[in-house]
């Protein structure tokens, strides 16, 4: 199912935007002087009245966002993940999600795939940050290709929208026909051991542990969790049922995202062993993005190792 | 309305007297005279919008809401409590009139901001106002927005500063010194008028008259405006009148 061919996900996510504003005039692009880092100049130039550069003021973007939902649009503003979210994060609570309004906010350059630019640029709390907030969707794409599905799929949700990508390129994972649900994940292979949940650019190195398991004697379950919330609860609770447990696998704090979504459900539906692999209460640092995932364990051999301990603690 | 607010205040046992009192006229201006609104339809697409970026003088709101016939006045004395439609801070889901929700100090104007960009788009020729606290002002978020305002070149949009000079711990000036506000707004690129925030009048005058890109009326207020023992004090910004003390203050204000 892996591509070779690389491709970074913020590519799809300007496709998107492309693609949603020739359906939907309710879509608009804010920008905060990183247009040209995430291609949003092309919005610009083919829809030059629905774009518009804030400057750096992520508070500002968000709360105009705000505004503008309550005259009836639908703004997307995007910069980098860890200033879309983290900078702005009353102004996401109390004016977007407290009036539950159809801002869409893009994370760019999300987790360490902004590697060597250091820990202060590393988004690693955004998912646990927009999680939390009443109301919000939080999408987390593998590839361009589901990125581009996100944002399309975006405009028909309700309330407030978090989509998380990353700037590296990525192996493509799915062709452009696999749509985005919220609250769906998606079951890209079954297993009889364990069940590997994985978001965003985890989802390649899973698929690829998969393979590296199966020489092991391990048969994983993999699912791409691209609905953190709200959560597939029905597709854990399907695929489950005879594993020997779980382990999520996420480039974000190993507290408050997808590992804990996932083992919030579990603990009360179905309590099961798991292993969480995410960045382990620390700040990452200057480094490749390849090189930052393996000294977190978020390399496939890691996510491997994680995997033969879970299965086999069944004893 | 000063009576009307205290009472509200009194009875819910918390709130904010001092920067209710302060913005009365203010908010009478709008409501009574510069904004199109139409209570019988609060959704209509071309009326005039308001935000209340420093939500805590909410009270204030709600009676000039009320007395324009958004909701019962009988409805007030419900402030601040369990199941009210008059939330603690402004609360747009729950109340007829309101345009936005806010509590959260320095992003009323960034909204207010993005809600008159959007009305341009639109082709809309209704206003925006947007009223915020001179202590707010101390939020550099709110800085952003003066910044970025008149180069989105909106000239629809006008915000209001209840200079009322005294903020939760004390005097603005003692704390953190925002003046000089018509300086500070002018290098921003705003049209800047200042004038008694307590005279209908010369309010009515200040913000009259088309111009280009926004504008900014600064009203110099007094916190705890009518009550003579609540004027200028901070220990007023947000603690309400016992019984004693509400019984004096009408005394002063006097009958309806």
């Amino acid at each position: 199912m892996l591509s070779t061919d690389l491709r970074p996900s913020r590519e799809g996510y300007l496709q998107g935007l492309l693609d949603a504003a020739e359906i939907d005039p309710r879509v608009l692009v804010i920008d905060g002087d990183v247009g040209r880092s995430l291609g949003t100049q092309a919005f610009r130039e083919r829809f030059p009245g629905r774009c518009f550069n804030l400057g750096i003021a992520e508070q500002n973007m968000a709360c105009h966002a705000a505004g503008l939902a309550l005259e009836g649009f639908m703004p997307f503003y995007a910069t980098y993940a860890v200033f879309a979210v983290g900078r702005a994060l009353d102004q996401i609570r109390t004016s977007i999600c407290n009036m539950a309004l159809p801002v869409r906010i893009g994370g760019a350059h999300g987790g360490s795939s902004v590697g060597p630019d250091g820990g202060t640029h590393q988004a690693l709390e955004d998912i646990s940050q927009t999680r939390s907030l009443p109301g919000m969707t939080v999408l987390v794409p593998a590839d361009a290709a589901q990125t581009r599905q996100a944002v399309l799929a975006s405009l028909n949700m309700p309330g407030p929208v978090y989509i998380r990508f990353g700037r590296n390129p990525v192996p493509q994972v799915y062709g452009e026909e696999w749509p985005v649900v919220s609250g769906r994940g998606n079951l890209l292979h079954e297993g009889r051991d364990i069940v590997i949940v994985a978001c965003g650019s985890m989802v390649a190195p899973s698929l690829e542990a998969r393979e590296v398991l199966l020489g092991e004697g391990v048969d994983a379950t993999v699912i791409d969790m691209v609905s953190v919330k709200p959560l597939d609860g029905k597709l854990l609770m399907e695929t489950t049922g005879s594993a020997a447990g779980v382990l999520t696998v996420e480039d974000h704090q190993v507290t408050g995202g997808l590992g804990g979504a996932v083992a919030e459900f579990l603990a009360v539906n179905r309590p099961l062993p798991m292993r969480m692999l995410g960045v382990p209460n620390r700040f990452g640092e200057s480094g490749t993005p390849g090189e930052l995932m393996g000294l977190f364990g978020l390399s496939t051999g890691g996510i491997v190792t994680a995997a033969i301990d879970l299965a086999r603690s069944r004893g | 309305m000063r009576r009307t607010i205290l009472g509200m205040i009194h009875d819910a046992g918390s709130g904010h007297p001092g920067g209710s009192l302060s913005c009365v006229e203010i908010l009478v201006l709008l409501y009574h005279c510069l904004m199109r609104h139409d209570p019988g339809n609060p959704a209509w697409p071309g009326r005039d919008r308001f935000v209340l970026s420093k939500g805590h003088a909410a009270p204030a709101l709600y009676a000039v809401l009320a007395d324009c016939g958004y909701f019962p006045v009988e409805e007030l004395s419900t402030l601040r409590r369990f199941g009210s439609r008059l939330q603690g801070h402004p609360h747009m889901q729950s109340l007829p009139g309101l345009d936005c929700s806010t509590g959260s100090l320095g992003q009323g104007l960034s909204i207010a901001s993005g809600m008159a960009l959007g009305l341009r788009l639109r082709g809309s020729s209704a206003r925006v106002y947007c009223l915020l606290g001179d202590g707010e002002l101390q939020e550099g978020s709110v800085w952003e927005a003066i910044m970025s305002a008149p180069a989105l070149g909106l000239s629809n949009l006008t915000a209001i500063v209840d200079n009322n000079g005294v903020q939760l711990d004390g005097r603005t000036c003692d704390i953190v010194p925002v003046e000089p506000l018509v300086d500070k707004w002018r290098a921003f690129g705003w049209n800047v008028r200042r004038c008694a925030g307590h005279d209908l009048d010369a309010m009515a005058k200040a913000v009259s008259g088309i111009m280009t890109g926004p504008s900014v009326l600064i009203a110099d207020t007094v916190k705890g405006r009518g009550v003579s023992f609540m004027e200028g004090d901070c220990s007023w910004h947000g603690r309400a009148p016992d019984d004693g003390e509400l019984a004096d203050a009408l005394a002063e204000l006097g009958p309806c």
